[in-house]
């Protein structure tokens, strides 16, 4: 049960037990992400990030969990300067690249990217995202955002919330939650509904999932509001998108309702979903997950790459 | 002349070589023509199409017959997917020489796109397409690639 070496795909992949040693090397890793020490874990060791899609946090926070760990990358940010405009294939450019780095992380707007990415790659590949498909890494700094808020993920409250259809980021957490027992709310305007084989997949693991297209009722008992961005580039007709953006906004008269401890998640970048008003509030977790994504990269990196925690 | 007859009549008209395909779901005989490809055929040999026949065993089926054709695994893989219930006889020599049900394998490669376009599989990638079955009575696919579910095959037959 190593993850040395092994690619990670859809969190899917992973056992219960290994999600809980990501977690568990990612609260180790927190003082290393901080800068208040130093590790030199991955020196000698060389990672390509390969973004074919624009992306801040997650090429960012590779990049940030990388060099906290002593090791270097090699990083294809913007494609339009690589070979694949001039058709270069993804199993061409990622078979040259494995040719160069001890692991690639790729983003990518086709669903299924990452899977063709592992098929032409002896080195281990780590999906940062596949269009509208899955995007592991992400769920794994959910799961440890709510881990640190609450000591735990069993019997924990979740309402998800907005754009359920196209976020990838809402398939993968309701497979991760599913997994550890949490309680699943599912709110989300009824053209953004969670897709038919997601709900279906949940079913079949025995998940505790309602749905409750009213916010406010949504949040009332409550652990964790997990907002996502209604995705404009995954509409083809603007009329459909300014019908549902701005739909679901969080603000602190939503939140009244909630309790004390409730917590705020969002992937970012938010747009207008949830108003600046409750960054002040003891609710607003999204800044701390976004930085929780530094460490939870630096146990994925250092595990499969060398097999040890911090 | 009733269809009963007709049947045994096609069932028993002599063929040196070929194909028979029997237990086809009622109605579903010309889409298993469309994946044996008449196009590819022999010119000089018959196919013969049997539709709404009685079946002990499925109340109503079609029969297909093809003169001087194998298939291949492939579409074999094909007819089991939009046929589950088909069987296959090869006739060699005026002979049946292996009679077996259509079987649906565990992985499908090359048979079926994606229906999903955002696919990488559909991006001109050095890939074939490959599924999984995820349910058998109905069969259901998933993409191994996007992890698509698929329940509708006749349109997206490569």
């Amino acid at each position: 049960m190593s993850l040395k070496g092994r690619d990670l795909i859809s969190v899917r992949d992973l056992s219960r037990e290994e999600i809980e040693e990501v977690l568990k090397a990612a609260r180790r890793a927190i003082p290393y992400a901080e800068g208040s020490k130093t590790s030199h874990l991955l020196a000698d060791r060389l990672l390509a990030l390969a973004f074919f899609e624009p992306s801040t946090r997650t090429r960012l926070s590779f990049e940030a969990a990388c060099h906290r760990l002593g090791g270097a990358c090699v990083t294809i940010a913007d494609p339009s300067t690589t070979s694949a405009r001039k058709g270069e294939t993804l199993y061409d450019t990622i078979r040259m690249l494995s040719g160069y780095a001890d692991a690639i992380v790729l983003r990518h707007p086709n669903e299924g990217a990452a899977r063709l990415a592992a098929e032409a790659s002896d080195k281990p590949v780590i999906n940062a995202g596949d269009g509208a498909g899955q995007h592991p890494t992400q769920t794994l700094l959910d799961l440890a955002t709510m881990q640190e808020a609450f000591g735990t993920l069993s019997g924990l409250k979740v309402v998800l919330l907005g754009d359920l259809k196209y976020g990838r980021t809402a398939h993968s957490l309701a497979h991760a939650l599913a997994v550890f027992g949490a309680e699943l709310v599912l709110s989300s305007p009824p053209s953004l509904k969670l897709p038919a084989e997601v709900r279906e997949h949940l079913d079949q693991m025995g998940a505790r999932v309602t749905e409750e297209e009213q916010v406010h009722k949504a949040v009332r008992d409550a652990d964790v509001l997990y907002v996502t961005r209604i995705q404009k580039e995954r509409f083809g007709d603007e009329a459909e998108y300014a019908k549902v953006a701005g739909s679901y906004r969080i603000d602190n008269a939503v939140l009244a309702g909630a309790k004390a401890r409730l917590i705020v998640m969002h992937p970012l970048p938010r747009l207008t979903e949830i108003a600046p008003e409750v960054d002040a509030t003891p609710h607003a977790a999204y800044f701390r997950q976004a930085f929780l994504g530094v460490p939870v990269r630096m146990a994925l990196l250092s595990l499969i790459l060398t097999g040890k925690a911090l | 002349m009733s269809a009963e007859r007709t049947v045994r009549e096609l069932k028993i008209t002599p063929i040196r070589n070929g194909t028979v395909i029997d237990h086809i779901g009622n109605g579903r005989a010309l889409e298993v023509l469309r994946i044996i490809g008449v196009d590819d055929l022999d010119k000089d040999s018959t196919v013969s199409v049997a539709l709404h026949v009685r079946s002990q065993k499925l109340g109503w089926k079609d029969i297909v017959k093809v003169e001087n054709m194998e298939l291949s695994p492939r579409k074999v893989n094909a007819i089991a997917l939009i046929a589950p219930t088909a069987t296959i006889a090869i006739i060699r020599d005026f002979k049946v020489r292996e009679k077996r049900p259509v079987d649906l394998p565990e992985r499908i490669v090359g048979v079926l796109s994606c229906p999903n376009p955002s696919c990488i599989t559909n991006q001109k990638e050095p890939v074939e397409s490959e599924f999984e079955v995820a349910r058998r009575r109905p069969v259901v696919l998933r993409c191994l690639y996007c992890e698509r579910l698929v329940d509708e095959f006749l349109s997206h037959l490569a």
